[in-house]
């Protein structure tokens, strides 16, 4: 069993690391793991509305998307002329900036966005469903139909969206050049800062009263409710803490990754960031880190060695995740239950039992 | 019946796509009071409580608690005006601990904005802490509720709904699952709450009515059969052919 002090220096250290990782790793090492640590920030809304608040969405790639193409918006407009337009609208016919584009040119704008436009859509979504008491696999379904639509929309609109590509080949923000290293670096450390900010918000939120209310839902809805409670709110409120964290993961993501395109938005991204927190460990805001991280560090080296097998390896790792420690990675080394190899065997044993019947 | 109605169904009718769960019935409930409702297996038992609590809505007639209709409110909102009901199946929160169920069930202030605070939960834990004593749980204080055998898990339910300070207590068959001395024990706890609660109890057991020492109503195909003592009751012919006849 781990105790607290232990926990307390671990944590330390590896925050330690991440601040120090710049004079430690390769530059293309740490833009991985900044382009890893901006997903983390969506592992963790899921660890919040999944592990918390037992509400599965799969499509959280909607307001990583959201977030992504708000600021690579701001960016494709970064340093044009007042009648310019981004270079992939030139070449798709597109004559005048359209309207919606027109107040992303502000740096500002482009930040309450990407804060804003995620919750309000997440906000107006969540409670249209949980209002109608829609919840469970029908939650789920919908989030995905949801991905699925957005990643279809963004594809059909070529001239405004760059259709199949996304948005991409930009270099400057806010006057700085993006290529340069001292850039590079202080975007980790932001994205760094952000995730830390992030863990500390949510460990708060989860130790409050709204914490034990949103688990209380996910456990009996209908017992909070003869309570007198309506468990709406709570559930509303962490789908849209969720949406934003996601919408800020995707639009750092999408500075360190120089791109965003539908590719990162659909219903397969948006399932794989399930998986991360489920290989993490759900209930747990670190095991969403350590999901994202090396769920992603895994399918980099993997799928650059082999990237056949890249498929095959997340969906094992997911089985497993699922069967044999249910917690997660971080729930193996939390409390009682250490992860025993021993389970593996049962499984085994029970495999060739249900063979044996069959 | 000398105190004021606190509870009216009048004429209540609840009609299941043909099938009349209950069927043009009127009941009266005075605060303070113990009532037990027996009656066979689709008598109507439960959905009369699903009906009161809001959790089915009446075909016809009319639910009045303190002469304010509330048979179209919302369930959180019956709540509110001081009913709560334990169902049948013990419906704890599993995730959280024991004095963290009754401090949530003894909240006052619900309103959801107000549980980014700390605002009114010094007076909800000393509740609970109260009523973690009454329902005899003080040893189990700490546990994840999910963890407790089903006799305790019964308690904690009752203590949960007893936290909310309800005027009217709903208990759905709270010694389900409970042998004797579990159940008497039930019983105890029950009887501790008439006066400052009105207690509505539904159950099968007969030992465990007799315990009580309530006003006994027996329902028979969603309708009232009979109301009166349990002795009365016990003497009705009626009531022993359909029901207590055929239990023992």
């Amino acid at each position: 069993m781990l105790n607290l002090p232990f926990k307390t220096i671990g944590g330390g250290a590896a925050l330690l690391l991440a601040i120090l990782a710049p004079w430690l790793l390769s530059a293309y090492d740490l833009n991985l793991l900044g382009r890893f640590l901006a997903l983390s920030l969506s592992a963790m809304g899921l660890v919040l509305l999944w592990g918390e608040g037992g509400i599965l969405s799969l499509g959280q790639g909607v307001f990583f998307g959201l977030g992504g193409y708000l600021l690579a918006m701001h960016l494709k407009l970064d340093g044009l002329g007042a009648g310019e337009l981004p270079d992939f609208m030139t070449w798709s016919g597109v004559t005048a900036l359209p309207w919606w584009w027109a107040p992303f040119r502000n740096p500002l704008v482009t930040i309450l966005g990407v804060l804003l436009v995620p919750a309000a859509i997440g906000a107006g979504f969540s409670w249209l469903m949980f209002r109608r008491r829609i919840g469970g696999v029908y939650f789920a379904l919908i989030t995905q139909a949801l991905a699925l639509v957005f990643a279809t929309l963004l594809i059909s609109q070529q001239g405004t969206t760059g259709g199949f590509n996304g948005l991409t080949d930009y270099h400057n923000l806010m006057g700085l050049n993006l290529n340069d290293e001292g850039v590079t670096r202080g975007i980790y450390w932001l994205t760094l800062a952000l995730v830390a900010t992030a863990y500390f918000a949510l460990r708060w939120l989860l130790s409050s009263r709204f914490g034990k209310l949103l688990r209380a839902s996910r456990d009996g809805s209908n017992r909070l409710r003869f309570l007198g409670y309506d468990p709406t709110p709570y559930k509303v409120v962490a789908f849209s803490v969720a949406a934003v964290l996601t919408g800020v993961s995707g639009a750092m993501f999408t500075l360190h990754a120089g791109v965003v395109s539908p590719a990162l938005v659909g219903v397969v991204p948006s399932i794989e960031m399930v998986i991360w927190v489920a290989i993490g460990g759900r209930t747990y805001l670190v095991g969403g880190i350590v999901g994202a991280l090396l769920v992603n560090f895994a399918k980099d080296k993997i799928s650059t060695a082999l990237p056949e097998l890249w498929l095959y390896a997340l969906g094992l790792l997911f089985i497993l995740a699922v069967t044999a420690f249910p917690r997660g990675i971080v729930g193996e080394f939390e409390g009682e239950r250490r992860f025993k190899p021993a389970r593996l065997g049962d499984m085994f044993a029970r495999w060739r039992a249900g063979r044996a019947t069959s | 019946m000398s105190e004021a109605a606190m509870l009216r169904l009048e004429q209540v009718t609840v009609d299941f796509d043909g099938f009349k769960a209950i069927n043009d019935l009127s009941l009266t409930i005075p605060s303070g009071s113990m009532t037990v409702v027996i009656g066979p297996n689709g008598a109507g038992k439960s959905t009369m409580c699903d009906t009161i609590i809001g959790r089915v809505r009446p075909t016809a007639g009319r639910v009045l608690f303190h002469g304010e209709e509330i048979q179209r409110l919302a369930e959180h909102r019956i709540v509110g005006r001081g009913i709560c009901r334990k169902f049948q199946t013990p419906g704890v929160l599993i995730g959280l601990s024991v004095i963290d169920n009754l401090a949530i069930a003894a909240m006052r202030d619900r309103r959801w904005w107000r549980s980014f605070t700390r605002a009114g939960e010094e007076e909800a834990r000393a509740k609970a802490e109260a009523v973690l004593e009454q329902v005899g749980l003080a040893d189990r204080r700490d546990a994840l509720a999910g963890n407790l055998s089903h006799g305790e898990k019964q308690w904690l339910e009752i203590g949960m709904v007893v936290a909310t300070d309800a005027e009217l207590l709903l208990l759905d068959e709270p010694t389900a699952g409970m042998g004797a001395a579990e159940s008497s024990q039930t019983a105890q706890i029950i009887r501790t709450l008439v006066g400052r609660h009105a207690v509505l109890v539904i159950d099968h057991d007969i030992d465990f009515v007799s315990q009580l020492e309530g006003h006994v109503v027996v329902l028979h195909q969603g309708a009232l059969l009979r109301e009166g003592t349990l002795d009365e009751i016990r003497r009705d012919e009626e009531v022993a052919a359909i029901y207590l006849g055929r239990a023992k």
